[in-house]
């Protein structure tokens, strides 16, 4: 039966938040409008009350949709489309955000618990930026309303069931039909990372409304400068969160993903860094406003860019516009229009407030002087803007074409073909300005500074960090002058920074060394970019010149590598050998090979061949019953180095019926650098495996024979007594036939059965699907002392796998933590500044 | 003139700068026969060309050729104004190429070959399942 009620109920919820939304607006506008006390009072109450009920609905549409998910409800579409009843129970929570509807709930949710904080923090400001938050709020909960009112489809409802969504037959015979399972979660989200990075994103993304909010109430309330204070911790925490955020998608996009890196400059991931690059101009422009009017407009500015660049992402990524552009983009739900409306209602509203206000906010006609910290950061502030800018020309190239065709003139703009290229080529320039002005802008913290003072100041910094990337860029052999560039100011920024901290540290002054901390962290990962994608290598490169046809002179490296299974190859320095399959199972360390197990009609179910050892203990014996994650095989691949300890890597490759083969790689962590690799491509898992015609040999004790171009050796011949399966009378009779088969160093060994049983002859055939041979013995002929085999092959087991070597990658994971780090002393020093000031 | 001034101009000229270099950089969407007129002019810019595996008349795809070593796959692509072109891939082929119902590749033509350096496939189950999916139901 169909369980009605409970996605009634989900919707009924969606309804209500979505009118609380918007009465709890109207309320806080009231407040704003009243001049009596009394009426205040009241409407803000009101107001609260509101948007405490809002909040409550909002958690009550997410305990219904992840019931619906947890209890298997497949008559609901969401659930159908992206859980299923293997899935455990903490990636449930990943379900939310693979689906739009889910994460858009994820992002309501999040502005929930920020507009409870800020009404119980701030008294001073809470109605006119609840004004601002509740009306967000009724935009965002519109996407999931799903509502039609007069033909016009307002948001996209989680609750809706499956039948609505499918035309399919079945449902005209059996409107109750329920399917046993849904299709899953995407395995590429089952990963830890995916529980922790879209909430870590989502709510950074988020806490951009709360400068927003008091920068249009500031302008609003005409107290133009009063919104920095309270606005600024907020800024702060909402960039530290997308960085974070943005980092733990790298990180997972590295161990997960096979594109060989952690950063593609893919549209979706452009629509974040825009944003955020944006933001930590702004946080550095508010910083600087007290002693600088030009930085007040300045900050205005770059904070409301901030949050319509968010909107702005938030439709290129879920209005469908990039297409085939992206590897992240939503399915496009038909909210195209709603999210242009959401997108151009704040974008205009905003400009047109700062427009209005514009004159009165106050302004300075002095110069900065070069000598001031103003004037660093006002020229790092230019260059975020700018490296911002250029990311944001590039990724809204399908943009383009949708805008001029709606003017008739037909676009055929494509993305550049090479992204990594279009973009670091211009943002390693704005990188390493970044970094010169990190190192230098600091030191104008101290004190007024001047000429001479200034070079007195910078002469060791400068001449450490001189020193020091020379001594690597000649040990490195780094010859492009961009990277030797940023290599200089990255270490002169670490340099000049870590001075800064030491003299604080000395002060004891700790609580102001945010800036310093967080800065030695970008100039960390600037370096660790810098050496990990500037200098990564790949080991698996063929650069034999193989031509594709013989006209054609153009050499081509090819950097994948071809491995048989067992069939050591020599690549780069190292020797590799693929070893065959693996499987995971529950509860069982290691890998064990595939061969050990076999699969039984339930797929997560299989039956042991044999014994399996793991490190000297047996962890299972044939026969035993284990459970298996059917979609997982592992590649056994062996690196072995002259002198040097080999190691294994498994990289995976996960069959799944919706989304074909997925591979991710294994990684080998060294200190200095990380040796990455993934599988390409592997024979078609899907299809049959396809045998030759058998060939029937005649073979003596001990004599050679080819099996699928192996050299294989009949060794003897010998009677059993226990055939597995079968029940042996006193007449019957079995023999098994012992071949051994030589592939390069290993020995495979293939035992057919012949049985004589009843007086009829029989065989059981031995296979191995790793050389791809099956052979079987049909019969004896004793007169001639020989043996009849037939023999039959197939393509042997293969992979193809790329290596890269990722030198000092772990300086840009080292650098975040410290980035992390500069940034939560930071937003402790400026949220008690603005406790200080009410 | 003020420094604030020669900023603003300094501003202005880059952020032209980036327009100008992201329409010089920008690919396009062509046919074979254009991207093979773009060749034969001397560009050396790499296109986009959109398409559908070749298929005979029984609906079965024809021409997909891994190399011997498999390193690399040429196929036979069908563009949008319905010429056939011969597609040469220089990474091994991509295990869902013969699910996919549409096909971009990235490259340029050089002779009578288009060479892709990249590839995007957009396959039906890789979007929301348009239909119920047969092993699920039962």
């Amino acid at each position: 039966m169909i369980n009605l009620f409970i996605g009634n109920l989900g919707h009924l919820f969606v309804i209500l938040s979505f009118v609380l939304s918007i009465t709890s607006a109207w309320s806080y506008f009231q407040v704003t409008r009243k001049k009596d006390a009394w009426a205040q009072k009241e409407w803000t109450l009101n107001g609260r009350v509101l948007f405490y009920l809002h909040s409550i609905f909002v958690v009550g549409i997410i305990i219904v949709l992840f019931l619906i998910i947890y209890n298997n409800l497949y008559e609901y579409h969401y659930a159908y489309a992206h859980a299923s009843r293997h899935l455990p129970v903490h990636y449930m929570i990943s379900c939310f955000w693979e689906g739009q509807e889910g994460s858009f709930l994820l992002w309501i949710f999040w502005n929930c618990v920020l507009g409870i904080i800020l009404i119980r923090t701030n008294k001073k400001w809470e109605a006119p930026i609840m004004v601002i938050f509740a009306s967000v709020q009724a935009f965002l909960a519109s996407m999931i309303l799903g509502l039609s009112i007069f033909e016009i489809k307002i948001g996209s409802s989680p609750f809706v069931l499956l039948r609505d969504v499918f035309v399919d037959p079945i449902f005209e015979i059996n409107p109750d039909f329920v399917p046993k399972d849904g299709t899953g979660l995407n395995p590429l989200l089952q990963n830890y990372w995916m529980v922790i990075h879209p909430p870590t994103l989502f709510l950074g993304y988020a806490t951009t409304l709360i400068p927003f909010s008091y920068v249009i109430a500031g302008l609003w309330q005409k107290k133009y400068k009063d919104w920095i204070k309270p606005a600024l911790p907020w800024a702060i925490f909402s960039t530290a969160l997308m960085a974070l955020g943005q980092l733990m998608g790298a990180y997972w996009a590295y161990e997960t993903l096979s594109f060989g890196g952690y950063w593609s400059w893919d549209p979706v991931e452009n629509a974040v860094y825009v944003p955020w690059i944006i933001q930590v101009a702004s946080i550095h422009t508010m910083i600087i406003f007290k002693k600088n009017n030009t930085a007040l407009k300045t900050s205005v500015i770059l904070v409301i860019t901030t949050f319509i660049l968010i909107l702005y992402a938030t439709f290129l990524t879920r209005s469908g516009i990039l297409g085939n552009a992206s590897v992240h983009s939503f399915t496009d739900l038909g909210l195209s229009g709603q999210l242009l409306i959401y997108l151009l209602a704040f974008s205009s509203a905003a400009v047109g407030l700062v427009i209005y206000r514009w004159k009165k906010i106050p302004t300075s006609d002095a110069e900065v002087s070069t000598y001031s910290r103003e004037f660093w950061i006002f020229m790092g502030a230019t260059v975020l803007g700018l490296m911002g800018f250029q990311v944001l020309a590039g990724t809204s190239i399908p943009v383009y074409n949708v805008i001029l065709e709606k003017f008739g003139i037909s676009s055929n703009l494509a993305p550049p073909p090479d992204q990594a290229i279009f973009y670091s080529k211009f943002q390693i320039w704005g990188a390493i300005l970044i970094a010169i002005f990190s190192g230098t802008g600091q030191f104008f913290f101290w004190k007024n500074m001047d000429k001479s003072k200034l070079w007195n100041e910078l002469a060791i910094p400068v001449l450490i960090s001189l020193t020091f990337s020379t001594i690597i860029f000649m040990l490195a052999g780094i010859h492009k002058i961009s990277n030797i560039l940023l290599l200089t100011a990255g270490m002169y920024s670490l340099v000049a920074n870590t001075s800064i901290l030491l003299r604080l540290l000395k002060k004891k002054s700790f609580k102001l060394a945010g800036g310093a901390v967080a800065h030695i962290g970008i100039a960390l990962m600037l370096l660790g970019i810098l050496f990990s994608a500037g200098y990564s290598r790949v080991i698996s490169l063929n650069t034999s010149g193989m031509m594709f046809s013989r006209e054609s002179s153009d050499k081509m490296n090819l950097e994948n590598v071809l491995l048989f299974v067992n069939e050591p190859k020599v690549m780069s320095d190292y020797e590799l050998t693929y070893k065959g399959q693996r499987v995971e199972l529950e509860g069982v360390p290691g890998f064990p090979p595939k061969k050990l197990t076999r699969r039984t009609s339930d797929e997560h179910t299989v039956i042991a061949n044999a014994d399996y050892i793991y490190e000297g203990i047996t962890i299972f014996q044939a026969g035993d019953t284990l459970t298996i994650l059917p979609e997982n095989t592992y590649f056994e691949v062996e690196y072995s180095k002259n002198g040097e300890k080999p190691f294994t890597l498994f990289p995976r490759a996960q069959v799944n019926p919706n989304m074909g083969l997925i591979v991710s790689p294994d990684i080998r962590r060294l200190f200095s650098k990380d040796l990455y690799t993934h599988i390409s491509s592997i024979p078609d898992p899907g299809s049959e495996k396809e045998w030759s015609e058998p060939v029937t040999q005649m073979v003596a004790i001990g004599e050679r024979f080819f099996v699928n171009d192996f050299v294989s050796t009949l060794i003897k011949i010998q009677k059993i007594d226990v055939v597995e399966g079968i029940e042996l009378g006193p007449e019957d009779v079995a023999a098994e036939a012992i071949i051994e088969i030589q592939v390069k160093n290993k020995v495979y060994t293939l035992t057919p059965i012949f049985i004589i049983k009843d007086k009829m002859i029989g065989n059981i055939p031995a296979t191995d699907e790793e050389i791809g041979a099956k052979i079987s013995f049909l019969n004896i002929h004793p007169e001639e002392g020989k043996f009849e085999l037939s023999i039959e092959t197939t393509q042997r087991d293969y992979i193809i796998m790329k290596a890269i070597e990722m030198p000092f990658i772990n300086v840009l994971w080292l650098g975040t933590i410290v980035l992390m780090m500069g940034f939560s002393i930071a937003i402790v020093r400026r949220y008690k500044e603005f406790k200080k000031s009410i | 003139m003020k420094k604030s001034h020669i900023i603003g101009i300094v501003v202005i000229a880059i952020a032209v700068f980036v327009i100008i270099s992201t329409a010089g950089d920008a690919s396009t969407y062509v046919t074979f026969d254009e991207a093979k007129a773009l060749f034969e002019s001397g560009s050396g810019k790499k296109v986009h060309v959109v398409g559908q595996l070749k298929k005979n008349d029984t609906g079965e795809i024809v021409g997909v050729e891994p190399s011997d070593d498999k390193l690399t796959v040429t196929f036979l692509m069908i563009d949008n104004n319905q010429r056939t072109g011969k597609v040469f891939y220089d990474k091994p082929m991509p295990p869902d190429l013969k699910q996919s119902e549409q096909v971009v590749v990235i490259g340029q033509y050089k002779n009578d070959v288009f060479y892709a350096n990249q590839i995007l496939l957009k396959c039906p189950s890789k979007y929301e399942e348009e239909s119920l999916q047969v092993s699920a139901v039962n």
